[in-house]
C-alpha cells in the first residue's frame, strides 16, 4: 500500500513536468498545426541556460531563493527569445507552403540543436566583469573560461534546490521530497494560467481564433503574427520552467535530453489529443504513472517500450487521443 | 485589352468610400481577376454578380487584404490600401463576412460576437450593440452559450453577419450571404442588410442570387471571367435582357 503511493507520487512529479513540455506541442499545433519537433531541444538549450546562470551566480547565490528565481527567469526568458526567432526565421517563411516543408525544417532545427550543443567551443579567460549594484556595492563575476557550446559530455546540475524529505509516512516507507512539491506547485500553477490565459482573457481567444483559421481570424482585426510569434514564446518558456524542474530531479544533462524529454512529452500529448490543453495534462500524468509503476513493478528497460505501448493502445481505441475528436484534414 | 463595360442608366451620388483599379489576382498560374474597376460610395449597397469561377470572391478577398493583389489600386476614403493586411483593415472600417460564413465553431457564439469587436476599447458600447445584435437575430440570444459549430446553417450566417457589425464597419462585404438558406431566412437576412444599410454602412454584396442582390442594391456589376462586362443601378441591370437571360434564368 505504502509503496503504490510512493509511486503514485513519484509519477505524478515526472508527469506534471511532461506535462509542462507537452502544453508547448499542443499550444504551437494548436496555432499552426505545425507538430514542433524542435520544442524539445528548445527545453535543452534552456536547462543549459540556467546551468550557465547557476554557475554564474555561484554556490552561495544559486541556492538562495532569488538565485532560483534568476536561473528561472534566465531560461525562461531566453527560451522565449529562442522560440521567438526559431518562429520569425525558420517557420514563418514557410507558413503558406505545405505543412511538410516546415515539419522537416523542424527537425532540422532539432538536430541543429542537439548536436549543435555537443561541440566544444569555449574561450579561455581570464573574464572579469561587475554590475554595478544600486546601494554602491557591486557584484563581480571571475572566469577561468566562457563556454559557448558545452560539448558532448554529461554535466551535473547544480542543487540549486537542497533535497530535503519534507514528509514521511510509516518507518520511511513514503518519501515525499521538497523538490516534487515544488516542482508539482510550479507546474500545476503555470498550468492553471495557462488554463486562464486561453479560455478567459482575449489573448487566448484571439489563440484559439488564430488555431480554427488564421486567415478567418486576421478578418477580425486580430494580429495574426503577434499572436503565433507569442505562443511560441510562451510555450518555449513553459518548456524551459519544465526542463530546470526535470534537471533538478535528474540531476544529468546532455544536449541529447530535449530529444528524449521533448519525444516522451510529444507522446503525452498525442495521447491527450494533440491541439487540446487539458488532454495534453491528462496525457502527461497517465504516461508519467504509466512509467513510473512499469519502473516499480517491473523493469526500467520496458519502461520506454511500454511508454510507446501505451500510446499505440490509446491510439487503436480513440485515434484522436483521449479527447481529441479526429477531424478530416482540412483543406 | 478588356472589353469596354456596358453601362445601363444613372448612378445615384453617393461620396466615394472605396474605389478598385485596375485590380488583378492570381493564384500561381491562374489569373482570377484581370483588371476589375469599381466603387463603393458612402452609404451606398452595391451588388457583385457572376458565374461561377467569375472572381467574385477574390475580389472581395483582394479588397479586404486577405490576398495580394499582383497589380491595382485599391483606396478606402482616398487612402490607398493595396497592401495593408486584413487586419490592418479592420481599424479603418473594413468588415468582411467571408465566403462559407467563416465563424470559429471551437468558440460559443458570445465569444465569435466577441471577436467581432476585437479591436474596440469601448466595452459598455460593444455590450450594447451586441443586444442590439440579438434584436436582429434573436435566436442568436437563446444559443448564446453554445459552441457556434451547433448552429444551423442559417444561424451561422446570421451569426457572421452580427460578428461583422459589431466591428462598427463603415463596409460591409459579404460573400452569398444567402447560399444554402431556407427563403424565410434569406428574406430576414436581406431585411436586415437594408435596415444596417439604411444607417449609412456601405454595403459590398457578393450574390448567387442575382434577382434578390440587385432588387436590393443600388448600383450593381456584373462579373465575366475576372473582368467587369456590365455595370448600372440594381433595376436598370434587373431588366437588362443579357442579365435576365444569363443570371435570371430566363
Ligand atoms: N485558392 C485558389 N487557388 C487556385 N485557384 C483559385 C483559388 N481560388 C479561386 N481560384 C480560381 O480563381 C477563379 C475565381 O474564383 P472565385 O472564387 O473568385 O470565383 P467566384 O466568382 O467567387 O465563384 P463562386 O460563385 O463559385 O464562389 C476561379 O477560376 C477559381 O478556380
Ligand atoms: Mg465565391
Amino acid at each position: 500500500m505504502s509503496q503504490l503511493l510512493q509511486h503514485l507520487i513519484n509519477g505524478l512529479a515526472s508527469g506534471t513536468i511532461y506535462a509542462l513540455v507537452a502544453l508547448g506541442y499542443t499550444m504551437v499545433y494548436g496555432v499552426l498545426k505545425l507538430i514542433n519537433f524542435a520544442h524539445g531541444d528548445v527545453m535543452m538549450v534552456g536547462v543549459y541556460m540556467g546551468y550557465a546562470s547557476a554557475f554564474a551566480l555561484g554556490r552561495e547565490a544559486q541556492r538562495s531563493l532569488w538565485g532560483v528565481v534568476v536561473i528561472f527567469a534566465v531560461a525562461m526568458g531566453g527560451c522565449a527569445l529562442l522560440g521567438f526567432l526559431i518562429e520569425r526565421f525558420a517557420y514563418r517563411p514557410l507558413r503558406e507552403k505545405p505543412r511538410l516543408t516546415a515539419l522537416i525544417t523542424a527537425i532540422g532545427i532539432s538536430f541543429a540543436l542537439s548536436y549543435g550543443f555537443q561541440l566544444d567551443v569555449s574561450f579561455d579567460g581570464p573574464f572579469d566583469f561587475s554590475i554595478a549594484g544600486r546601494r554602491g556595492g557591486s557584484f563581480d563575476f571571475h572566469f577561468d573560461r566562457l563556454v559557448l557550446l558545452p560539448g558532448a559530455s554529461p554535466r551535473a546540475f547544480p542543487e540549486i534546490i537542497a533535497p530535503t524529505e519534507w514528509f514521511i509516512l510509516g518507518d520511511r516507507d513514503v518519501v515525499l521530497w521538497n523538490w516534487q512539491v515544488i516542482s508539482l506547485l510550479i507546474a500545476v500553477s503555470l498550468m492553471v494560467a495557462l488554463q486562464f490565459l486561453v479560455y478567459r482573457t482575449r489573448f487566448g481567444k484571439a489563440m484559439r481564433a488564430v488555431s480554427w483559421d488564421h486567415r478567418t481570424a486576421a478578418l477580425m482585426g486580430i494580429p495574426t503574427d503577434r499572436i503565433i510569434s507569442l505562443t511560441f514564446m510562451l510555450s518555449s518558456a513553459l518548456a524551459a520552467g519544465a526542463g530546470l524542474l526535470y534537471a533538478i530531479k535528474d540531476t544529468s544533462v546532455t544536449p541529447l535530453m530535449g530529444l528524449y524529454v521533448g519525444l516522451k512529452a510529444f507522446v503525452a500529448a498525442v495521447i491527450g489529443g494533440i491541439g487540446n490543453v487539458p488532454g495534453a495534462v491528462v496525457g502527461a500524468l497517465l504516461l508519467g504513472l504509466v512509467e513510473e509503476f512499469v519502473v516499480g513493478y517491473a523493469a526500467s528497460t520496458w519502461r520506454d517500450a511500454v511508454a510507446f505501448g501505451f500510446l499505440i493502445l490509446v491510439l487503436l481505441v480513440k485515434p484522436g487521443g483521449l479527447f481529441g475528436r479526429v477531424a478530416a484534414e482540412k483543406v | 485589352m478588356s472589353e469596354p463595360v456596358k453601362v445601363l442608366g444613372e448612378r445615384r451620388a453617393f461620396a466615394p468610400l472605396l474605389t478598385v483599379e485596375g485590380l488583378q489576382v492570381r493564384y500561381g498560374a491562374i489569373q482570377a481577376l484581370r483588371g476589375v474597376s469599381l466603387q463603393v460610395g458612402k452609404g451606398e449597397m452595391v451588388a457583385l454578380i457572376g458565374a461561377n469561377g467569375a472572381g467574385k470572391t477574390s475580389t472581395l478577398r483582394a479588397v479586404s487584404g486577405m490576398l495580394k493583389a499582383s497589380a491595382g489600386r485599391i483606396t478606402l476614403e482616398g487612402k490607398d490600401t493595396t497592401s495593408l493586411k486584413a487586419h490592418q483593415l479592420v481599424p479603418r472600417g473594413m468588415a468582411h463576412a467571408p465566403e462559407g460564413r467563416g465563424i470559429f465553431p471551437n468558440l460559443t457564439v458570445v465569444e465569435n460576437l466577441e471577436l467581432g469587436a476585437y479591436l474596440r476599447k469601448d466595452t459598455a458600447q460593444v455590450l450594447q450593440d451586441m443586444e442590439k445584435g440579438f434584436t436582429l437575430f434573436p435566436v442568436l440570444k437563446e444559443r448564446r452559450r453554445q459552441l457556434a459549430g451547433t448552429l444551423s446553417g442559417g444561424e451561422q450566417q446570421m451569426l457572421a453577419i452580427a460578428r461583422a457589425l459589431l466591428s462598427k464597419p463603415q463596409l460591409l462585404l459579404l460573400d452569398e450571404p444567402s447560399l444554402g438558406l431556407a427563403p424565410q431566412v434569406t428574406e430576414t437576412i436581406f431585411r436586415t442588410l437594408r435596415e444596417v444599410n439604411a444607417t449609412g454602412v456601405s454595403v459590398l454584396l457578393v450574390e448567387q442570387n442575382a434577382h434578390l442582390a440587385l432588387n436590393a442594391a443600388h448600383y450593381g456589376y456584373v462579373l465575366e471571367t475576372g473582368e467587369v462586362v456590365m455595370a448600372g443601378p440594381g433595376k436598370a441591370l434587373l431588366d437588362s435582357p443579357e442579365v435576365r437571360r444569363a443570371y435570371l434564368g430566363e
